[in-house]
This record gives C-alpha cells, sequence and structure tokens, in this order.
C-alpha cells in the first residue's frame, strides 16, 4: 500500500498553496479560502500520523477538533466581510484603510 | 500498483491540481467550487486511511455547510449589477518565495524522517463509530463539551456581527 510520506508531501504542497493565496488574492472570501486549505493540511497529517498507531484514536479526534473550529473560524469571518462590505461597499482588505467612521 | 493505491494516487493529484488552480482562478465563485473539489479528494483520503468517521465528518461540514457559506458570502458581496465577483492578484514575487521555500523546508524534513512500513492493512477494527463514540463520552468529553460551547458562541456572534442592525452612520437609504 501507500507509504505515509506521501500524505504527507500532500499537506506540505496544501499548506504553501494556502500560503500563497493567502499572500496572493486581494480578497477577504478567497483569503479564508487559503485558511481553510491550510487547516485541511494540518488535518490530514494528523490523519497520516495516527495510522502509524491502529488502535488509537486521538489524531483523529485532534482533526475532528480541529474541524469544529474551522467551521466556527468561517462563520464568523464571513460575518465580519458582511458586516465591513455593508460599511464599505467593498470586501478587498488593502482599501479599507480607516479605523474611524 | 492495485486498485487501492490507484485510487489513492488519483485522490491526491486531484487535490493538488485543484488546490493549485485556486491560485490562478480570478472568479470567486470557481474558487470556492475548486476548493469544495480539493477537500471532497481529501475525504477520500481520509477513507483510504482508515479514518471513514473524519472522513464522512469532512463531507457533511464541508460540502454541506461551509461551501453554502461561502457561497451566500460571495452573492451577499458582489454588487447587484450581475457580473461575477472577480478577484486581483498582487506580490507574485513575495508569495513563490515564501510558498515555495516552505515547501521545500518540509519535504526536506519529511524526506529525512523514517516512519514505519507505511499504512498497511491493520485489523480491522469492526465497530469504529461505537469506539469512537465511547472515547468522545469518556476520555474526550472536556474537549467535546468545549466544542460545543464554542458552536454556540459562535452561532450567537455570527449571527449577531451580521445582522441588519444600523450602525449610527450608515445610510438609511440602502
Amino acid at each position: 500500500m501507500f507509504p505515509v510520506e506521501h500524505i504527507l508531501y500532500l499537506s506540505a504542497l496544501l499548506f504553501s498553496v494556502g500560503l500563497m493565496i493567502v499572500i496572493i488574492k486581494r480578497n477577504a472570501i478567497v483569503v479564508l479560502l487559503g485558511i481553510e486549505l491550510m487547516l485541511n493540511a494540518s488535518n490530514l497529517n494528523m490523519v497520516a500520523f495516527n495510522t502509524l498507531h491502529p488502535g488509537l484514536f486521538s489524531g483523529q479526534f485532534f482533526a475532528l477538533f480541529v474541524i469544529i473550529v474551522a467551521v466556527c473560524e468561517t462563520a464568523v469571518g464571513l460575518a465580519i466581510v458582511l458586516r465591513v462590505y455593508r460599511h464599505y461597499q467593498t470586501s478587498v482588505p488593502d482599501q479599507i484603510t480607516e479605523l474611524k467612521d | 500498483m492495485s486498485l487501492a493505491s490507484l485510487i489513492f494516487y488519483f485522490f491526491e493529484a486531484m487535490a493538488a491540481l485543484s488546490a493549485i488552480s485556486i491560485l490562478f482562478v480570478r472568479n470567486v465563485f470557481y474558487g470556492a467550487l475548486l476548493l469544495i473539489v480539493c477537500l471532497l479528494c481529501i475525504a477520500g483520503i481520509y477513507v483510504l486511511a482508515f479514518a471513514e468517521f473524519i472522513a464522512v465528518t469532512q463531507i457533511l461540514v464541508y460540502a454541506g455547510g461551509i461551501l453554502v457559506l461561502i457561497i451566500f458570502g460571495i452573492m451577499l458581496t458582489s454588487r447587484i449589477s450581475g457580473k461575477p465577483l472577480m478577484v486581483t492578484n498582487r506580490n507574485w514575487f513575495a508569495a513563490l518565495l515564501v510558498g515555495g521555500f516552505f515547501f521545500a523546508l518540509l519535504v526536506t524534513l519529511f524526506s529525512k524522517q523514517e516512519f514505519s512500513a507505511g499504512i498497511a492493512k491493520t485489523e480491522t477494527h469492526e465497530n469504529m463509530i461505537q469506539s469512537i463514540g465511547i472515547l468522545l463520552m469518556s476520555d474526550f468529553i472536556l474537549p467535546f463539551e468545549i466544542a460545543g460551547m464554542l458552536l454556540l458562541l459562535a452561532l450567537i456572534g455570527s449571527a449577531v456581527t451580521a445582522s441588519f442592525m444600523k450602525s449610527k452612520n450608515e445610510d438609511v437609504s440602502r
């Protein structure tokens, strides 16, 4: 069967691509997509290392709770993006330059 | 090459390709759809790595929840004119530098390690869902409860944040 290293290489690739998306893209929603990608890369690592210890479920539980935290982060992040859009009429973080009204 | 490893490498290639193409796609909606393809492929890899419960959770939460949420976000933040929401890029050089070096670092670190044999067909835990449920109610009860609390907090917080209350200086006419 397949070795664990290949899952780790995939997760390294996904994490770097997520990081690049966060740096490159100029829209707040796409930045959130990049953060989701990075969280999933870490989840992939947890599940991959859990397969080295059959009978233990700690890695899978960690992945489960990371998914829960990712859901909360996406919900609150999109709510903030909506709020900011309604106030400034833009969802580009570079154009939001003032803190006060 | 067995059928299982063929499926595994197919899922890996699909996940990598769809993740990389998010970088080059300019329509935000297509980006969200590509992200869902990537996450479903990751769910397939979870199944092949004997983590069925995580795979089902991934499909339910991401395809059912986060995709809908992100598409709502895209629809609510694009202007009514019917144009799709486009995104522009910047900082290509810095991103390539950071991403490329980080990827190279991780790959060299991983290739230096020796992990034991690999994912072999272990003895099938015949009732994995049952043992996960028992563990969730015994060993992992504290994170479980805290996760429930966190979900409630995030629900209330996002509902309040996105609600249609007028702030003081906001235009009443829009």
